[in-house]
């Protein structure tokens, strides 16, 4: 067997040796190297979104808002008409309409609020977790309408509790209502984690 | 060994989704049977007797629509035909075909609505309202062609209607009456052999005959009782002695038959319509010249017509101004529910909210 | 067709049996005297030719001087109607005998005239506000309320 020799450079060899591996270095490395997030273009960076928590967090909140419908008289009808095929409400999230405050984060009041009733409104309120807003639908929750002269109704659902949207009519059409869902979801994407409610501020 | 039991309270409160609206029932209960029912109302009392005595008679029109906003159109009638008895003006004929038109249009919504809303009660959520709800639109569309409201029309005046139906309206009306009569049976195909919408309703709530006369019951309720007493037959107001149809009425008075007399009257509405069409005159006025601030003379009145819920009426008192001295209100749906205790004791929980959707109340006529 | 009973007959014929009761019985209505209510109004519903046993509307009017209640009466058999009124003076604490023993569709009519108007019905099996709430001050539908 041959006995492998490691070749032996005198030390003025070892360092020409070292000096070319040098000069390359110095010829071959000349412009930096780009930063690690400019490696993210193309498929990746369309794939990630970089944003703030409370940014996501109102987006989410937005798109799925759990109503209760606190329908006392007329209006109440035009609602379920918007949630009905032909005005589609479930378009913008909103399909689960139950009857129950503890599971709901928007309260729509249509129809007339008279002082007998105002404590049952004001407890259903109270009992909704945080975040919570309240869109007063129709003339009679928004001022009394045309009983506002009367003896027994509160001249505004703000007189109780605090509003975020008022949506006009006497009943407003469904596709009324479902604009002012839309300008509710607007307001909404502003809030922030501790402040969603901008109307309190 | 005896158990020892107490009563238990029970408040099927103000806000709830079974019960049409704001209308609170104080229960007192042994285990699940009910003992005791109070009904409690009031949570929409708007005061409408009282604002009326401040507005000129043509602006009570539309506080007279928020009454049973789910037939405004026959509530105006209903006004407007007690003050023109006070002040003896004659309808023109146009405007009686147009009028009975829109009070049949508006009985078959009205009905579809109340039996829509009873099968949710009875457990079928939302479907049966959601089928219903798909002709409705129909109809809303053409009450939309005519007076631009979806809901609350404001459509009658005194002594007329207030404008012609435009145009395009009665090929729209005819495609309608074409097609409804298969929309009907198909409603019947789906709900009325349904086994367990025949154990919820069959022998629940029962009304017998006597009670239902000794407390006043008008319209499907007491006919389900069998009693043959309907307004536009037995005492014609405006021009219903020229039409040809029937009085559907039940045997047992339970909510089954409650159900099937609205059934029924929706199909015969549809004749009455088509018989109106073909008997219209073509043209003339639709509305009698009466002032904007007339005067009628004093005395005093009780106008009255058979509603979809039952036999609607307004007592006016005049003293000769521009408003009403007093307007008094009878609303069928106030008087139907005094028997509620009668039907409701002995029964369970679940049954009350049947017996309860079966009567068909809408509560801006209870508490007016 | 329901037609309106002549009321100066029907009139003689209460008048016959419990003397005392009708005041007047001409314009198109019956005027009885509140005390004689009870017994008129078993009369109405018992008598074979009259049986009116269909109660519809109940109501009260004020007329500065008095309260007037006013009834009307079906009769489903013989297809015929009848007004029948009432008058109560006085402004306070004002009481008229109640109905509800002969038809029971006057329990919530009675009960709401007692909340709007404030006259009480004496024999009414549960005398209370139906309407507004407990506590509220005053009668609204009266003329000098506000």
């Amino acid at each position: 067997m041959e006995l492998i020799r490691p070749e032996v450079f005198t030390p003025q060899e070892a360092d020409l040796a070292e000096g070319k591996l040098i000069n390359s270095f110095v010829e071959n490395y000349t412009s930096p190297y780009p930063d690690p997030d400019k490696w993210l273009e193309g498929e990746i960076r369309r794939n990630i979104m970089l944003l703030p928590v409370n940014m996501a967090v109102a987006w989410a909140r937005q798109r799925s808002i759990f109503p209760l419908i606190f329908g006392t008289a007329c209006c109440a009808f035009e609602m379920i008409a918007a949630s009905g095929p032909r005005f589609d409400l479930s378009r913008f999230g909103m399909d689960i309409i139950r009857f129950s405050p503890r599971q709901a984060d928007l309260m729509l009041i249509t129809g007339t609020i008279t002082w007998k009733m105002a404590t049952a409104a004001r407890m259903i309120y109270d009992q909704m977790p945080e975040p919570k807003w309240v869109i007063a639908v129709g003339a009679c929750a928004i001022s009394g309408g045309t009983f506002r002269e009367s003896y027994s109704v509160v001249p505004g659902v703000n007189s109780i509790m605090p509003v975020d949207v008022y949506v006009p009519g006497c009943p407003p059409r469904p596709e009324a209502m479902i604009h002012g869902i839309n300008r509710l979801q607007a307001k909404i994407v502003k809030g922030t984690i501790d402040n969603p409610n901008l109307a309190l501020k | 060994m005896p158990i020892k039991t107490e009563p238990f309270y029970l408040n099927v409160g103000p806000q709830h989704p079974s019960t049409h609206g704001v209308f609170r029932l104080r229960l007192e209960l042994d285990g699940e049977v009910v003992t005791d029912v109070e009904p409690i109302i009031g949570y929409l009392h708007r005061g409408i007797e009282k604002l009326a005595e401040s507005r000129t008679y043509t602006q009570v029109i539309p506080l007279t629509d928020r009454l049973d906003y789910l037939a405004s159109m026959t509530d105006n009638v209903a006004y407007c035909m007690a003050v023109e008895k006070l002040a003896g003006i004659k309808v023109p004929e146009r405007a009686e075909y147009i009028r009975v038109i829109f009070s049949e249009l508006m009985r078959i919504s009205s009905h579809m609505m109340a039996v829509g809303f009873y099968l949710n009660d009875c457990g079928a959520f939302f479907t049966p309202v959601l089928y219903m709800w798909r002709e409705r639109e129909k109809i809303i569309d053409l009450f939309d062609m005519v007076c631009g409201q979806r809901l609350l029309y404001n459509y009658m005046r005194v002594g007329g209607v207030s404008q012609d139906p435009p145009g395009e309206f009665w090929p729209a009306l005819k495609k309608f009456l074409a097609e409804m009569p298969r929309y009907i049976g198909e409603y019947n195909q789906l709900i009325k052999q349904n086994e367990i919408f025949l154990a919820r309703s069959k022998g629940v709530g029962v009304l017998p005959r006597d009670t239902a006369i000794n407390i006043g019951a008008s319209g499907p309720v007491l006919r389900a009782s069998g009693v043959k007493w309907d307004i536009r037959k037995m005492d014609p107001y405006s021009i219903y002695d020229r039409f040809d149809f029937e009085v559907p009425t039940g045997e047992a008075g339970d909510c089954y038959d409650r159900y099937w007399v609205r059934i029924l009257e929706m199909t015969q509405s549809l004749r009455i319509i088509e018989q109106a069409i073909s008997q219209m005159p073509a043209g003339g006025p639709v509305c009698a010249d009466v002032p904007q601030f007339f005067r009628p003379p004093p005395g005093e009145t009780y106008g009255y017509i058979e509603a979809p819920k039952g036999n609607l009426g307004f007592y006016i008192v005049s003293d000769g101004s521009i408003a009403p001295y007093r307007l008094h209100i009878y609303p069928p749906t106030l008087i139907n529910i005094t028997a509620l205790k009668d039907m409701m004791v002995g029964w369970k929980v679940a049954d009350l909210i049947v017996i309860f959707g079966s009567m068909d109340v809408v509560l801006g006529e209870i508490d007016r | 067709m329901t037609i309106a009973v002549n009321t100066e007959e029907t009139g003689k014929k209460i008048a016959e049996a419990i003397p005392g009761s009708v005041i007047s019985s001409d314009k198109g209505s019956l005027t009885v005297d509140s005390k004689a209510l009870a017994q008129v109004s078993g009369f109405l519903k018992d008598t074979p030719g009259l049986e009116f046993d269909y109660l519809t509307v109940l109501t009260a009017v004020d007329y500065l001087d008095y309260f007037e209640v006013v009834y009307r009466l079906v009769s489903l058999k013989h297809n015929q109607s009848l007004i029948m009124k009432t008058r109560v003076y006085g402004r306070d604490n004002p009481a008229v005998p109640s109905v509800t023993g002969t038809w029971r569709a006057a329990y919530y009519q009675e009960r709401e005239i007692f909340d709007l108007l404030g006259i009480k019905f004496d024999g009414h099996p549960d005398m209370r506000r139906l309407l507004l709430w407990e506590g509220f001050a005053g009668h609204p539908l009266r003329r000098d309320y506000l």
